[in-house]
């Protein structure tokens, strides 16, 4: 669509008007940019600034005397809870969760997106409909049973532990967490798939099929070389997901050594014993926060394209 | 619809005809439901399965652990209770009323500043490749993290406030983070500056996707720019306001982490939604079945949301 204000007008008395029009498009554009950047802003500032700086100065000033002090207490020093050795084993715990779960739920879904579009059978729209509607429901509602299966699995995985010395990853809550990450992300890993694919050629498929090749092969050689777009934008979105996941985590890992970074990112601000040392705050909040903002720096065109899929029917 | 399935019956005559072949086809027509099968089941069981389980919990007398005699409607009977306690309120009616305050003002607040800024930004704007991503970026970063700076510049004592104390404004009072019946706007401040970016780009995709002739034909009419906008453009974007709608309603009804990190469930609770009234009295207070009472009323008020819309989407379209 084109600029609605350019053409069709008198030039004499729209000169004017035109100019301070614009004017007051970038103006307003600048000040929302403030705003949304403000957050940002200040914990980058306040992650560099030494806590005489933060007492004494202005929130919004840039800092005086930049120190990078704050980045390597909150990484390896500062106390999540009662333990004092920073957020570094945290944010591996998210990085050990994340990897498996995104691979995982990815490569299910492209599967199911397959299957839905180029080998429908009767009822796969119920089938598809009935993994989009979990997309959708509050967690909480899930919450409680999920709790109880994984605390009888830990049992289980003592219990074998004890027999036969190997638990087999039950009752670990990386591998707690990946399961539940992989459960609740099939159904927008299936939606984007299914979608994708649901635009692909069937007659690629069809005379793939003639010649003789099985539903693996032309997954593999006909789809999958076709899908990177698509998995760009599934991988992106999911790892977002997961490695913000806050309700998951503090309810099936919130407490001690294999807390999530986002939970232990809460504690480390929530622990009120001394003075709050807000610059390592900041920049533990930075740390947790620069996976997602490098992946959607460099990506960032196609998280929308991930959200929108989300969002409206392809 | 024709599919792939349909083409594979009429391959098999070919198979059979060679001995030993039926096994193997049989298990080639069955293969694409063998992969589907695992996703399928798991989400029976670990979504709809569950569900039903939550259900059955929120009949049952369950306190600190699950109990499995069905004691009949109580929790409900308490939770309905809970609805008309207002004086002084209780923490279920705190929850009920910051989801219709927040749900109400979170969902217009978005998609006005996200169609306004999407209208700023489609009028030829330099530099829109420089500010789409900072609208943008916030749906990006987990509240978790933005929670600490917000937290930080609504404190009365360290930001907002105190920079303009500091600035020369002394009269200027901010403290809505520490007063309980305002601290649920902060959350909805909070909310609508993490999410106004991305229904911007939704809106802008669909501003977009308006054919340049109608607005064209319009101005020729001497349509006027806002007459353009509220008479023509706004009625084409109907679909992307429900999206829209959509996306918010269900965000705004699963948002918990907000609340958390910003108030920490605010002085007394005030803050709570019931998302986090349910965390709190499942896990905190050992009111399980209480807790699970007030998740199926969440998921019932997202069903009535969602379900009509996925029925609308997913009805097989003429083609």
């Amino acid at each position: 669509m084109s600029a609605v204000t350019s053409p069709a007008r008198p030039a004499s008395s729209g000169m004017s008007a035109r100019t301070l029009n614009r004017i007051v498009i970038y103006g307003l554009l600048a000040l929302f940019a403030i705003f949304y950047l403000m957050p940002l802003f200040v914990m980058l500032v306040t992650s560099f600034k030494t806590m005489d700086e933060i007492q004494n100065g202005n929130m919004l000033s840039l800092p005086q005397s930049p120190t990078i002090e704050p980045w390597f207490k909150a990484w390896g020093q500062t106390c999540v809870g009662l333990t004092c050795a920073g957020i570094k084993g945290y944010f591996w715990n998210s990085i050990k969760m994340v990897v498996p779960a995104v691979l995982i739920s990815t490569l299910l879904g492209a599967l199911n997106g397959y299957v839905l579009t180029k080998w429908r059978f009767r009822g796969h729209t119920l089938v598809f409909a009935m993994m989009l509607f979990a997309c959708f429901i509050p967690f909480q509602s899930v919450l409680l049973p999920m709790a109880t299966i994984l605390g009888s699995l830990g049992r289980f995985g003592a219990t074998l532990q004890n027999a036969t010395g190997f638990n087999f990853g039950l009752g670990n809550s990386t591998v707690n967490l990946v399961f539940v990450h992989v459960v609740y992300g099939l159904g927008f890993t299936t939606l984007f798939f299914r979608n994708y694919y649901e635009a692909f050629p069937t007659e690629l498929v069809k005379a793939a099929q003639v010649d003789g090749a099985s539903f693996f092969q032309i997954f593999r050689r006909i789809m999958l070389p076709n899908s990177m777009p698509i998995f760009v934008v599934t991988v992106i979105y999911q790892f977002t997901n997961i490695w913000n996941d806050f309700l998951f985590a503090s309810a099936y890992a919130g407490t001690g050594d294999v807390m999530p970074m986002t939970v232990a990112l809460n504690n480390v601000v929530n622990t009120s014993t001394g003075v709050v040392e807000y610059n390592v705050n900041m920049a533990a909040a930075m740390i947790a926060a620069l996976p997602t903002l490098i992946v959607y720096v460099v990506a960032g065109r196609y998280f929308v394209r991930g959200l929108m899929a989300g969002a409206v029917k392809g | 619809m024709s599919t792939v399935a349909e083409t594979q019956i009429k391959l098999t005559p070919e198979h059979d005809a060679r001995p030993g072949a039926t096994v193997r086809s049989r298990l080639q027509d069955l293969l694409p439901k063998i992969v589907l099968a695992p996703s399928f089941a798991a989400t029976v069981v670990f979504v709809y399965g569950f569900i039903l389980w939550t259900i059955y919990l929120s009949f049952t007398n369950s306190k600190t652990f699950p109990s499995y005699d069905i004691t009949g409607a109580r929790a409900y009977q308490r939770l309905w209770r809970w609805t008309f306690e207002s004086d002084p309120p209780s923490s279920w009616y705190t929850s009920i009323t910051n989801m219709g305050i927040f749900g109400f003002l979170y969902i217009l607040i978005c998609l006005a500043l996200g169609l306004f800024l999407a209208i700023l930004l489609d009028q030829k704007i330099r530099g829109e490749g420089v500010l789409r991503p900072i609208y943008l970026y916030p749906m990006a970063l987990s509240f978790i993290v933005t929670g600490v700076a917000w937290k930080w510049f609504l404190d009365p004592g360290l930001g907002l406030e105190q920079t303009l104390h500091q600035w020369g404004w002394t009269s200027f009072h901010f403290d809505w983070i520490k007063n309980k019946d305002f601290v649920i706007y902060t959350v909805v401040i909070a909310g609508v500056w993490q999410a106004s970016g991305f229904i911007m780009a939704m809106f802008l995709a669909g501003l977009r996707g308006i054919d340049g002739e109608i607005m064209k034909a319009a101005q020729i009419d001497g349509a006027s720019t806002f007459q353009l906008y509220r008479r023509i453009v706004i009625p084409l974007l109907r679909p992307v306001f429900l999206s829209a709608f959509i996306v918010l309603a269900h965000l705004a009804i699963k948002s918990y982490d907000l609340v958390v990190a910003l108030t920490s469930g605010g002085p007394g609770g005030s803050a709570w939604l019931p998302s986090n009234f349910m965390y709190e009295f499942t896990f905190k207070r050992n009111e399980m079945a209480v807790g699970s009472a007030s998740a199926v009323i969440m998921l019932m008020t997202l069903t009535a949301i969602i379900v009509p819309y996925l029925y609308s989407e997913l009805r097989e379209k003429p083609r």
